[in-house]
């Protein structure tokens, strides 16, 4: 298989479960969307996952522990890197946040990773998530921006089993696939999104 | 759960089951659509190959599951994992509520695990005082519900929208719309507040993989995740069956448990943890992570050659989704705590004969299961061999009994059915949708058999028309030289109900210089008897067929009932097989065996006469499209007779008859009878014709009591002479 045939692939079985899969050029790039998804998000879409139903008085009060401004979660980031982003965010009025991931449980807008592989078969991202500020990143934003370089992108599972498997002969491991946003169909079999994780996924797919 | 003591008390719960509009509908459509998501997920995937080697793979690790179980303890040990293993249910119970006990933990958060189910895990802990919060949506509405689930993958699927917001208008104590995305937000936010308080955090696994001591969790809504990152402890709970010695192992069922389960690629989220990760809920910021094993049955189990074959399954559930039983009846109804194909035989071993005794006889032995089944487990055949293990423990019931008396003596069958074409005289009448019928129904069938007019026994059976003169009539004149030996086996329903049927079928075969022979000594195939579990009876008649005719004298066995071909072909193997003297004998028998259709289309290239140019529908038989995989041959004979064929909605859906099960369970019988009658209406079509004489009873008795439009019911075999 080639890799624009792999990219294809990658694409239409990403897209099956309605991921984004948006080509960019550079990390400066990816940034830059991370940060435009954040404030193009409906301005108060903590509403569709959840925040504007009739829930209990219990539920609620987790909602309002959420501090105002947007809040991009980046918890890879590191040193020059979380420099030139917070900068960006700065400017835009959003707050960055590398760790402290418990505050936020009511919900952060976005996380912002990225990926150790993605696999071609499935449309699935690998991410390796030994740093709990990572997981619950990735747990608790609406919306999660994942950049996968290129060279990480294989066909199936099996062609990174071996590296998998030599990370988790590391432990601790926490190995994740995520394909697609977090769904459910236990409610008459009606297809919805957003149960306990993200409602969206956006996987960026960088050119080296 | 099954509560019901009497089966009597059984099939009254199936009535409530089937006049559940709702629940019908909901899993009509899931049916039909799981089909065809299933299909498309499997595109490009040589399916049976996989099959091949998840089932091989698997076998080898139920071999050595104790070896895999101390790779697994030695390697987590190592991590600072702890692992436990509980003999039974209570003792798997009991090692959770002390580990909640030993780390002061009060509220727990759950995902999914079936394992959990099978041990009534969440009632124990509340017994205890601890606060359970299932967190998977819809184990969190049968959980608030106080019931158990209705399906393994889906266990919701009874409650309808409505249900779930009148349950979450309490539960939030505001009213709460029916608009089914809006309660899901409405559970994303009630469950994470759960999260936020719990101390514990319980999961299922899929896999245990040894080699690394790495639980899989395989889970679309990612609330797994959630369970084992936030509390300070994680305890996992799986069967001793989930131990695999690889990643690649497991690698493997990733590749069909989520497209078989509900036709994804993939599930959301596929999660691996080895060992305690960070938890910032804990001092050192480290999880104390606890694996439990449960054995309860399964060690003893791997050991049972018969029976061992059923932990290779991965529960994606697909047993159920295609069961016709289970969709008239859903899960409540179709198993105990597992449900579905595999539910009716774990149901035994994990929960006793009394749960299970009335539902492994609510099994048609269509073959659907079977056929979907990820790990090739043979299913149907089980079930049975539980029945009849149920009823060497319990003894058997008259009827069987006398059954198998009946027919292990060939002379006294026949005699009896002889007798019955005379009894039965005054009653005949011939009906609209051809062949004859007994007008008045003998007291000694039930009122509810009423849904189908019965057939008579025919004037004239069949063996006595072939010694008469068919005989002579198509086999090669004298000296003419046979291309080849075949044996014909008619089954009882041909020999003795529809004998033109089968003389039909020997006259299409005339004229290719085959040497057609007709053993007297052949009997029923037993097939009725492995249905009512009496084993031995069965086994006795196989014996009779085998020695009747000899397979190595004839180069095909040809057979125009598709339930008699696949069980001459699949069972008799394994009936005879621990009869060494005779083991081979089966085995060539059972490769010579050969259905009709594909007989006179494949193998002597019939090509029949022009036919009437009618619009002809077809019923593909269970045991011919599953059991013995026949697809093209009848459909392509249609055509080759000059008739038209017009495909019917649900072709391959079982009618319903499934021999004694229709006497059993009639109303479920007359449900699929019904459902298939309206499809074959529906198709426009003047004929019907299908491959099996028990279809052609079960349709044409359902036809003929039908008002308004009649379509004709044939055995293929009667278009094409
Ligand atoms: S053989 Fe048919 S009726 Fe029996 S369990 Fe399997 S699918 Fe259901
Ligand atoms: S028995 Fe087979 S089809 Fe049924 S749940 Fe298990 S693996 Fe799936």
């Amino acid at each position: 298989m080639t890799k624009q045939e792999m990219v294809d692939l990658f694409r239409q079985k990403a897209e099956l479960v309605s991921a984004k899969v948006i080509p960019i050029a550079s990390m400066k790039d990816a940034y830059a969307y991370a940060i435009d998804a954040c404030v193009n998000k409906e301005a108060c879409q903590l509403l569709i996952s959840g925040c504007g139903e009739a829930i209990s008085d219990t539920a609620g009060a987790l909602c309002e522990q959420k501090p105002a401004p947007r809040i991009v979660a980046a918890p890879q980031l590191k040193d020059k890197e979380l420099k030139a982003f917070t900068k960006l965010t700065e400017e835009r009025g959003i707050q960055v946040l590398t760790q402290g991931m418990r505050q936020h449980l009511a919900g952060i807008d976005v996380a912002f990773t990225t990926c150790d592989y993605g696999i071609a078969e499935t449309g699935s991202i690998v991410i390796d998530s030994a740093s709990e500020e990572l997981r619950l990143a990735t747990m608790i934003a609406e919306v999660h921006v994942a950049v996968l370089r290129l060279k990480d992108l294989v066909h199936m599972a099996y062609d990174v089993e071996q590296q998998l498997d030599a990370r988790m002969k590391k432990a601790p491991s926490y190995m994740a696939f995520i394909t697609g946003a977090s769904r459910t169909a236990d409610i008459e079999r009606v297809l919805a999104i957003g149960v306990h994780g993200p409602l969206e996924l956006h996987i960026l797919l960088l050119e080296d | 759960m099954q509560t019901a003591q009497t089966l009597e008390q059984y099939k009254a719960e199936l009535r409530d089951s089937l006049d559940n509009e709702f629940l019908r509908k909901t899993l009509d459509n899931f049916a039909v659509a799981y089909r065809t998501g299933r299909e498309n997920a499997f595109k490009g995937i040589d399916l049976p190959g996989l099959i091949a080697e998840i089932a091989a793979a698997k076998d080898d690790s139920v071999a050595r599951l104790d070896e895999l179980y101390a790779e697994f303890k030695k390697n987590a040990e190592a991590i600072g994992i702890h692992v436990h293993m509980a003999r039974t249910a209570l003792e798997a119970n009991e090692i959770i509520a002390r580990i909640a006990e030993e780390n002061n933990c009060k509220t727990i958060v759950k995902s999914k695990s079936m394992t959990a189910e099978e041990t009534l895990l969440n009632h124990h802990l509340e017994d205890k005082g601890l606060h359970v919060t299932e967190t998977d949506l819809g184990e969190w509405i049968i959980q608030l519900r106080h019931e158990g689930p209705s399906h393994m993958v889906m266990p919701a699927i009874h409650l309808s929208r409505y249900q779930v917001a009148d349950l979450f208008s309490q539960v939030t104590k505001k009213d709460q719309d029916s608009d089914i995305q809006k309660l899901v937000k409405v559970a994303r936010r009630e469950l994470r507040v759960k999260y936020a308080e719990a101390d514990m955090g319980i999961s299922g696994g899929n896999f245990a993989i040894a080699d690394s001591a790495t639980i899989g969790l395989v889970t679309n809504e990612g609330n797994a995740r959630l369970v084992t990152t936030l509390p300070r402890v994680h305890v996992a709970l799986l069967g001793l069956d989930k131990l695999t010695p690889t990643l690649h192992d497991a690698l493997r069922v990733l590749r069909a448990l989520p497209r078989n389960a509900t036709g994804q690629q993939i599930t959301s989220y596929a999660t691996w943890i080895t060992g305690p990760n960070e938890c910032g809920a804990c001092e050192d910021n480290k999880k104390i992570m606890h694996v439990v094993f449960l054995d309860n049955g399964r060690r003893a189990l791997a050991k049972d050659p018969d029976f061992k074959q059923v932990l290779r399954c991965v529960r994606c559930g697909a047993c159920a989704n295609v069961c016709p039983v289970y969709r008239m009846v859903g899960g409540h109804k179709y198993g105990h705590i597992y449900i579905g194909a595999i539910g009716l035989i774990l149901t035994y071993f994990f929960h006793g004969r009394e749960k299970a005794k009335h539902l492994v006889q609510n099994c048609i032995n269509c073959q659907s299961c079977k056929a979907i089944c990820p790990a090739g487990i043979d299913l149907p055949r089980l079930i049975k061999e539980i029945h009849a293990r149920i009823q060497n423990e319990e003894g058997h019931p008259m009827q069987g009994q006398l059954l198998g008396m009946m027919m292990k003596n060939r002379k006294l069958f026949h005699g009896l059915l002889r007798a019955a074409n005379w009894a039965q005289r005054p009653f005949v009448g011939k009906g609209q949708t051809g062949g004859r019928f007994i007008r008045h129904l003998p007291m000694v069938f039930a009122k509810d058999q009423d849904f189908r007019a019965l057939p008579a026994v025919a004037e004239t059976p069949f063996r006595d028309l072939w010694e008469k003169g068919l005989k002579q009539e198509i086999n090669p004149k004298p000296g003419q030289h046979a291309s080849m030996k075949v044996a014909l086996f008619s089954g009882c329903v041909h020999d003795f109900v529809y004998p033109e049927q089968f003389v039909a079928a020997a006259k299409a075969m005339a004229g290719k210089n085959a040497q057609i022979d007709y053993p007297m000594q052949q009997s029923c195939c037993g097939l009725p008897l492995q249905m009512m579990g009496e084993l031995p009876a069965a086994r006795d008649v196989a014996l009779q067929n085998l020695l009747a005719m000899d397979p190595a004298e004839y180069d095909y066995i040809v057979t125009s009932c598709a339930s008699c071909a696949s069980h001459l072909k699949h069972n008799y193997p394994k009936l005879l097989e621990d009869r060494p003297d005779l083991a081979f004998k089966a085995t060539q028998f059972a490769e010579k065996v050969i259905d009709f259709s594909s007989f006179v289309h494949d193998v002597l290239k019939v090509a029949p006469k022009t036919g009437a140019g009618k619009k002809v529908t077809y019923h593909a038989p269970c045991h011919l499209c599953r059991g013995l995989d026949v697809r093209e041959a009848p459909r392509a004979l249609i055509s080759a007779s000059g008739n038209e064929y017009v495909p019917c909605a649900e072709e391959e859906v079982c009618c319903g008859f499934g021999g004694t099960y229709g006497m059993k369970f009639a109303e479920i019988s007359n449900t699929l009878l019904q459902k298939k009658l309206d499809n074959i209406v529906a198709s426009g079509a003047s004929v019907i014709v299908t491959d099996c004489p028990g279809c052609v009873m079960q349709i044409r008795g359902g036809m003929e009591k039908r008002q308004g439009q009649k379509v004709e019911v044939k055995h293929i075999a009667e278009l094409l002479g």
